[in-house]
């Protein structure tokens, strides 16, 4: 696996929390098509990058930008146009 | 939109410390009372968020480490050099006080009893929390599924949950320790870096099929996900939960 800059970036899945906070869905294991590359997987598996304002996911494929989410007092900004679709589970939890 | 996937927006909850525990100089277990709690899955984390009395947060993920028990929960925090969160975990918190914690929060670095395939955990430090929290879950359920646990960690004193990981491994888990930079007097292989022969000589072979979930910091994480997709192991069964040093 490569990363952009050295060792900075994170597992989709560390970005779990602040995702929640805007979805009702647990998102990292919904499975997210590039519309980069057309790679697909989990969003926990995508590459995170926290260490700025927002938190940026990219695809562990070929780097590009998956999703943008940015908060602000008051205000949160989701962006989500480097993925094709998200494919939740739905059926019922056998247990 | 089916009962099972819906879980609502998550919130901040306010916890209490119920315990401390040391584990090892750098690292200790805290267990907390979480009014309100859903229960979790092992592999699942919460968020934790400290205020300072000027208002300035900060938020840092942490690994449970403990099966779903009521409203109680426990994670282990390593002190990391310069951390402003770990080091007041790791070093002033006591029982009695609050923290606010949101979760349980992820769906892929999970282990679930309903898994039947044999499983292979790799940690690299404090990346064994997760892990354990897998172990004892597997346990707890009385699942038969085969596990194997690769730990590697600086030296034999730096071993989180040891006596707990001795006495699985007297109980019949495959545990294999990979010293990085000190090992016990007597130890079969010199102080490094796992590589390549230690990882087959010491995991399911990749005609096993298992799920691979290794946690570590992220140079480590890299490392052995690399090794294990070179072996043969398929891309999409090596999960990965990378940490950073804050």
């Amino acid at each position: 696996m490569t990363t952009l800059d050295g060792n900075t970036a994170l597992d989709g899945n560390a970005a779990g929390g602040d995702l929640r906070t805007v979805f009702a869905l647990d998102v990292t294991a919904a499975t997210g098509q590039c519309a980069g590359c057309g790679n697909t997987g989990p969003l926990g598996s995508a590459q995170l990058y926290n260490r700025a304002p927002g938190l940026i996911l990219r695809c562990p494929r070929c780097d590009a930008v998956l999703v943008r989410l940015v908060a602000a007092p008051g205000r949160t900004w989701l962006d989500v146009r480097g993925l094709t679709y998200l494919q939740f589970a739905t059926e019922e939890d056998p247990g | 939109m089916a009962r099972a996937a819906v879980l609502g927006r998550l919130t901040w909850r306010v916890a209490t410390v119920a315990a401390v525990r040391d584990e090892t100089s750098t690292a200790r277990t805290l267990v907390l009372d979480v009014p309100g709690w859903p229960g979790h899955d092992a592999g699942q984390h919460v968020d934790v968020r400290l205020t300072a009395p000027d208002g300035y947060t900060a938020v840092r993920s942490y690994s449970i480490a403990s099966v779903a028990d009521g409203e109680r929960i426990e994670i282990t925090v390593e002190q990391v050099m310069d951390g402003e969160v770990s080091s007041y975990l790791a070093g002033v918190a006591s029982v009695g006080d609050p923290l606010e914690v949101r979760g349980p929060i992820g769906g892929w670095f999970v282990w679930r009893a309903a898994q039947t395939e044999p499983v292979q955990l790799v940690a690299g430090g404090s990346g064994v929390v997760p892990l354990m929290a897998m172990v004892r879950a597997r346990s707890a359920a009385g699942s038969g599924v085969p596990f194997r646990l690769l730990y590697s960690t600086r030296r034999p004193e730096s071993v989180i949950y040891r006596d707990e990981l001795q006495g699985r491994a007297s109980d019949g888990l495959p545990l294999e320790y990979a010293y990085t930079r000190a090992a016990p007097d007597g130890w079969p292989r010199p102080p490094g870096r796992l590589d390549a022969s230690l990882l087959a000589a010491a995991t399911f072979p990749p005609a096993d099929r298992p799920t691979c979930y290794v946690c570590g910091p992220t140079p480590f994480v890299e490392t052995v996900a690399d090794l294990l997709i070179a072996a043969g192991h398929d891309a999409g069964r090596v999960r990965t939960e990378r940490f950073g040093g804050q």
